[in-house]
């Protein structure tokens, strides 16, 4: 079972069709604890702890958006200052060039506005989005994971990978249907 | 849906979010086929047909104005702001309402927020819409403008004064509007790959999958989506917040009577998500019949939409009281002198009065639970509260400006017919926009409605460590 294939794999890899979201979640913990690395699974709605089951442990949206986030207020306060202290300093009604309480508000709107691009932006990113063309789309029944139904795959490059042992292991967890994903 | 203390039948008992009865199949059917569907209700077509007409009439009336500029208008010296702040804080506050669900109501875990957040969020996105509008026109030739609205290097090397609250003010709304558009945007992504997915026809299958972004629902994608999803309603929370505060500091900061007062921030905040709420129940009503959603948007709806309105219709009494206690605790003759003409001597003191009935009187009725699970009465309620915070930032402007300090430079403002149709225009703008939304794109969130069904919950595999 143990043996990695090292030149390209004929096709993407082996995906399961499950019947719920629990019998997803299920198999997905199941595949995880297998030791398969290279897995994915699809789902018309966000699943509870459906990543982890994978073992995706990724964390870096939130400090995207704090970069984001720091980033903003620097360039809000640094604009007020820069634009009313150093680069055309105006009396305007005795108040000091560097009115700093009054520069608060562009600042923090600055901060939150940069933070939103940061998120949004930033998760398409990590994402890989947008990605016209992906393997899994080949799969006929993959137009009900946007639905009503729940898959999980297998990539042929995991090094775990077998095209009989990880067809019979799929099938071993209840899966409704097992098919071969071309690339 | 949600868990109650009450047996079931028990009118104490919640209504449900959604009517039972719905798997993933049948609810992706039935809010896909909303709008992936050759037929179009009569009713649709009417309600756009007016409002394309009052939009018409709003070309005109802008054509018009940058022909022969603002002085088309009524405002003259005293009342220098006039329909056009009138109109912009109004519809500025009706998009609160719309954050608050998508956000606020997020972060606070209520789940009946998902049958109506989607629709909320283009409400607020086509308000802040024609709000800017008129920041932007009042100006009479934008394109002179830009230089003291936006900083941008120019010619004469000028840049916008950053104390001055009226900045403060294109830097909430830009990024208000910028920041609804963002979240609006990224909740339709996985709806649009499920339109993508359930059309025959190939032309849409092209458009929606260029929409839709390659989107295909892998745990991975879902796991970030989610984290980015509640970061966004982290951050719109407080810039909700802070939009109305800064719009109300537009006032607040100067020294005019009736306008400089320590309340103005909450009390704007509070009359934007009333206003907002109102407008909301306003075009739920007749659209949840028209598309034939009341399985999804429910009574249990109405009937809690009704409560945040009297609740927060409240807090804007309370706001009223507020400020007539302020004019009088000042001790300061203008001040006391503004309260007076606002409420009885003034020429304009028949609309503080109508303003009363509106958003104070009228609004009682939701006190009654039989009455608030009327949906007539509901609509009849949310028009007048419609009417009522239009007339209150009325008489906040004119009663105000109209006569300030010097008798002498008291005047009276009457509006003109350029901006009637002005106003007239915004909502016909905002009605079309609204309506071609609901045909063309998920007013219901497809996705999230489907973690709302009892099949969706799942119990976490034994072994598993996180």
């Amino acid at each position: 079972m143990a043996h990695a294939t090292r030149n390209a794999p004929p096709f993407y890899g082996l995906m399961a069709e499950f019947e719920s979201a629990q019998a997803l979640l299920d198999a997905a913990k199941k595949v995880g604890d297998a030791g398969y690395t290279k897995t994915d699974a699809y789902s018309p709605f966000p699943i509870h702890g459906l990543h982890e089951a994978l073992g995706f442990k990724e964390r870096l949206v939130a400090p995207v958006v704090l970069m984001g986030g720091i980033t903003g207020a620097l360039a809000g306060y640094g604009l007020c200052y820069w634009t009313s202290v150093i680069e055309w300093p105006m009396n305007i009604g005795g108040r000091p060039y560097h009115s700093w309480v009054s520069f608060i508000p562009p600042t923090f709107e600055v901060t939150i506005l940069f933070s939103a691009f940061a998120a949004v932006f930033g998760m398409l990113a990590l994402n890989g989005l947008p990605q016209p063309y992906h393997p899994v789309f080949n799969v006929e029944r993959f137009s009900h994971a946007t639905q009503d139904a729940f898959f999980l795959a297998i990539e042929a490059e995991d090094p775990k990978f077998d095209a009989t042992a990880t067809r019979q292991f799929l099938t071993s967890l209840n899966a409704k249907a097992v098919v071969q994903v071309e690339n | 849906v949600s868990e109650s203390q009450y047996p079931p039948g028990d009118f104490r008992a919640p209504l449900p979010v959604v009517q039972p009865g719905y798997g993933f199949r049948s609810m992706t059917d039935k809010l896909v086929g909303v709008v992936l569907t050759p037929t179009t209700p009569t009713a649709w077509f009417i309600v756009l047909g007016f409002a394309f007409m009052l939009l018409t009439g709003l070309l005109v009336a802008l054509s018009y104005l940058l022909l022969r500029g603002v002085g088309i208008w009524g405002n003259n010296v005293p009342v220098g702001w006039a329909f056009d702040i009138i109109n912009f804080v109004w519809w500025i506050g009706i998009g609160h309402a719309g954050t608050l669900i998508s956000a606020i109501l997020l972060l606070f875990k209520q789940d009946w927020r998902t049958s109506i957040n989607r629709f909320a969020e283009a409400m607020t996105l086509f308000a802040v819409l024609c709000a800017a509008l008129f920041p932007l026109v009042h100006t009479g030739r934008p394109w002179l403008a830009i230089y003291w609205l936006f900083p941008y290097p120019n010619t004469m090397a000028l840049w916008p004064n950053f104390r001055s609250p009226l900045i403060w003010d294109v830097f909430a709304v830009s990024t208000y509007g910028t920041v609804s558009l963002l979240f609006w945007s990224v909740g339709l992504i996985p709806d649009l790959a499920t339109f993508r997915d359930k059309t025959v026809n190939p032309f849409l299958k092209k458009l929606f999958g260029f929409l839709a972004l390659g989107w295909r629902g892998s745990a991975r994608h879902w796991a970030r989506y989610e984290k980015a999803y509640l970061l966004l309603a982290g951050l719109s929370t407080p810039l909700v917040l802070s939009v109305h505060t800064v719009v109300s500091f537009d006032f607040a900061v100067s020294v005019i009577p009736g306008w400089h007062a320590t309340i103005f921030p909450p009390y704007f905040v509070a009359g934007a998500i009333y206003a907002g709420f109102a407008m909301v129940l306003t075009l739920a009503i007749p659209i949840r019949v028209m598309f034939k959603v009341q399985d999804f948007i429910t009574l249990r709806h109405i009937e809690t939409m009704a409560l945040v309105t009297l609740v927060t219709g409240m807090i804007v009494v309370y706001g009223y009281l507020c400020e007539a206690f302020f004019g009088w605790y000042s001790a300061n003759e203008y001040e006391r002198f503004m309260l007076k003409n606002r409420v009885y001597y003034g020429p304009y003191a028949w609309t503080y009065w109508l303003l009363l009935i509106c958003n104070f009187l009228v609004p009682q009725i939701l006190w009654s639970k039989r009455l608030r699970r009327n949906i007539p009465v509901v609509f009849i309620v949310c028009m007048f509260v419609n009417v009522g915070m239009w007339l209150e930032r009325f008489v906040i402007i004119v009663t105000s400006l109209h006569r300030d300090f010097v008798p002498s430079s008291w005047d009276m403002y009457y509006p003109t017919v350029w901006d009637f149709m002005t106003l007239a225009g915004t909502i016909g703008l905002f009605t079309t926009l609204m309506f071609l939304f609901v045909r063309v794109l998920p007013m219901i969130a497809i996705f999230e409605m489907k973690t709302l069904l009892q099949e969706s919950k799942v119990k976490q595999p034994e072994g598993g460590g996180h």
